[in-house]
């Protein structure tokens, strides 16, 4: 199915984000009646179902699009960028340097002063990782030395963690430091929306304006410069996009992989395989994605919560090795 | 239109221009030719400043533009490069309607003339059958037409072709040397890289050989690809039918 236009694609993944949002408002471990949860949402009748739908149900959903919204867009520009299909946000580093950030802040017990501590630390440490990227690769950065440079930080974030966890001098932050990692939305509250959301705006923007840039690309990058792409730009503009945006949320809801590979992928046919018109409907379909998950994650029975960056690793893995035996066959 | 004043480029410790000069006029299809590693390519990416010069300047419309980065003057300069893969399975159209980047803002749609200049593209380049198929699935002289097509699109006063002909069939051959000659009739000044030395002389109003970094021919075909210059470049004797074209004949060796 090929729609016409972008146009098609963003509507159609737009209602589906808003009909997914509003049955997870429904959606979750104290059944609330569909009259509850209008009483709740409109702030009148009973205060725990004020409270319920609020306080629990809106900014985790909310927080759910945000962060799926980000990574759908970081991961749409960055395969445009580097002219690669299996590349995400973690490519660049992004994901785990701003792991790396939190893991620190809860590490040294800063994280139980305030709230705002671990997000901050997050994006601080992956706008660190993406200036030292960009002084790593140089002024006329190959993609090949981008990924180079981006495994390399990504690795030394990785290795740092775990010496955090190595090193944890209670079993109690140790504990708290692997929950974190494993990714949730679990008990967020609007300081969070607020916290993350200026960052993810920002950080949209910035990808959203590579639109003109990555069409030109896919002819390489003499043709892309010579078509007036300021290549330059364009690199810091995504890369710098994609530590705010992804930054941003992997300090709300920890290391929820494999969205910014996987919605792409699903988008990428209605919008005929242009890199510049897939990146609005892939971040709606990476929100689609997220929210859909966190639902999974509430409805499904059991004592443990499962975690929503383990439910996403779990569908997104097998995706990925379907992708790997998909590409294998188209390139040959 | 464009030109080069004493311009030298290295490549890394290996210096691939030698101090060349040369001018592309307005309506004028010049040709680049030379065996492998003489520096043509390196030339033409020196025009469009994707490589820097060492030295000399560049010169677009009597302007010096040496040191404008290469996104500068889109509109006046296209280029195709040599061996260009493409990275996502676009269509046809689509891929040619990229030669109208520099001249759309970022959400601008395609106008009518944009339509018009991406229709013709395809009829003279004869890719119409398959502008809505996706190019990776083209063979590489269909892609390559493609490719050319696109170039065209940009409608610049200067349009730099690297190796246009190099993976297609004769028909085609002498299709594209027809859509770069028809480009020169609205005024466009065309520079083209090429290994058929009969195209060359056939199509081109004026020839450069090039030898290791140097131009060391430039002028009327006939006179450029002259045997001596042939023997003393290529290292190859050759034979002429009446028409005035070469078959290669012999290697000469080094000492002759």
């Amino acid at each position: 199915m090929v729609l016409r236009s972008t146009y098609g694609a963003t509507a159609l993944l737009s209602s589906l984000l808003a009909l997914a949002m509003i049955a997870a408002l429904f959606l979750g471990y104290a059944p609330l009646s569909v009259g509850a949860v209008f009483q709740g949402l409109v702030g009148q009748g009973d205060e725990r179902y004020v409270f319920i739908v609020q306080d629990i149900r809106l900014p985790r959903i909310l927080l759910g699009a945000m962060v799926g919204g980000s990574l759908g867009l970081a991961g749409a520009a960055i395969q445009g960028l580097l002219r690669n299909p299996l590349a995400d946000p973690s490519v660049i580093g992004v994901s785990s340097s701003a792991g790396l950030g939190a893991v620190v802040a809860i590490y040294y017990g800063f994280a139980a002063t305030s709230a705002v501590i671990v997000p901050i630390f997050a994006i601080t440490f992956a706008i660190t990782a993406m200036l030292v990227l960009v002084w790593l690769a140089g002024k006329d950065a190959s993609v090949l030395t981008l990924i180079l440079a981006g495994v390399a930080i990504s690795s030394l974030a990785a290795a740092l963690t775990s010496l955090a966890m190595n090193m944890s001098p209670n079993p109690f932050s140790l504990n708290d430091i692997i929950l974190w990692l494993l990714g949730s939305l679990a008990n967020r509250s609007f300081t969070e929306v607020w916290i993350a959301g200026p960052f993810m705006a920002a950080g949209g923007v910035l990808l959203l304006l590579t639109a003109r840039a990555l069409p030109a690309l896919s002819l390489g990058e003499d043709a892309a410069a010579t078509l007036g792409i300021d290549l330059r730009r364009v690199r810091l503009q995504t890369i710098f996009g994609a530590a705010f945006a992804v930054g941003g949320g992997v300090a709300v809801s920890g290391a929820i992989g494999f969205v910014g590979l996987v919605a792409p992928h699903l988008v990428r046919p209605l919008v005929g395989h242009d890199p510049g018109r897939l990146l609005l409907p892939s971040a709606l379909a990476g929100a689609l994605l997220l929210v859909l998950a966190d639902i999974g994650v509430r409805v499904i029975p059991g004592d443990t919560e499962l975690k929503l960056g383990v439910v996403t690793a779990l569908l997104g893995a097998p995706f990925f090795l379907w992708l790997i035996i998909y590409t294998r066959r188209t390139m040959r | 239109m464009i030109g080069a004043e004493n311009i030298s480029v290295s490549l890394g410790t290996h210096a691939a221009v030698r101090d060349v000069s040369v001018a592309i006029g307005a309506g004028e299809l010049v040709g680049f030719v030379g065996p492998n590693g003489a520096g043509k390519t390196s030339l033409l990416r020196a025009l469009l400043r994707l490589v820097p010069v060492d030295k000399g300047s560049i010169l677009l419309k009597g302007r010096d533009i040496t040191d404008d980065p290469p996104h500068k003057h889109a509109r006046d300069l296209a280029y195709f490069p040599q061996g260009q893969a493409v990275a996502w399975p676009l269509t046809a159209r689509r891929l040619i309607a990229l030669g109208r980047v520099p001249h759309r803002s970022t959400w601008e749609n395609l106008s009518l003339e944009d339509r018009a200049i991406i229709d013709h593209a395809l009829e003279i380049t004869d890719t119409t059958q398959f502008a809505d198929r996706p190019v990776t699935e083209l063979s590489g002289g269909e892609r390559s037409r493609v490719l050319l097509a696109r170039a065209l699109a940009v409608n610049a006063g200067v349009l730099l072709v690297d190796e246009p002909t190099a993976s297609l069939d004769p028909y085609h051959q002498l299709t594209t040397m027809e859509a770069l000659k028809n480009a020169t009739v609205a005024g466009t000044a065309v520079g083209v890289v090429l290994h058929d030395l009969n195209l060359a002389g056939r199509y081109c109003d004026r020839l450069c050989l090039m030898h290791e970094g140097e131009i060391v021919a430039d002028g009327a075909p006939g006179d450029v690809l002259s045997d001596e210059n042939l023997a003393r470049v290529y290292r190859i004797g050759v034979r002429r039918d009446d028409r005035g074209d070469v078959a290669v004949d012999r290697r000469l060796n080094d000492a002759s």
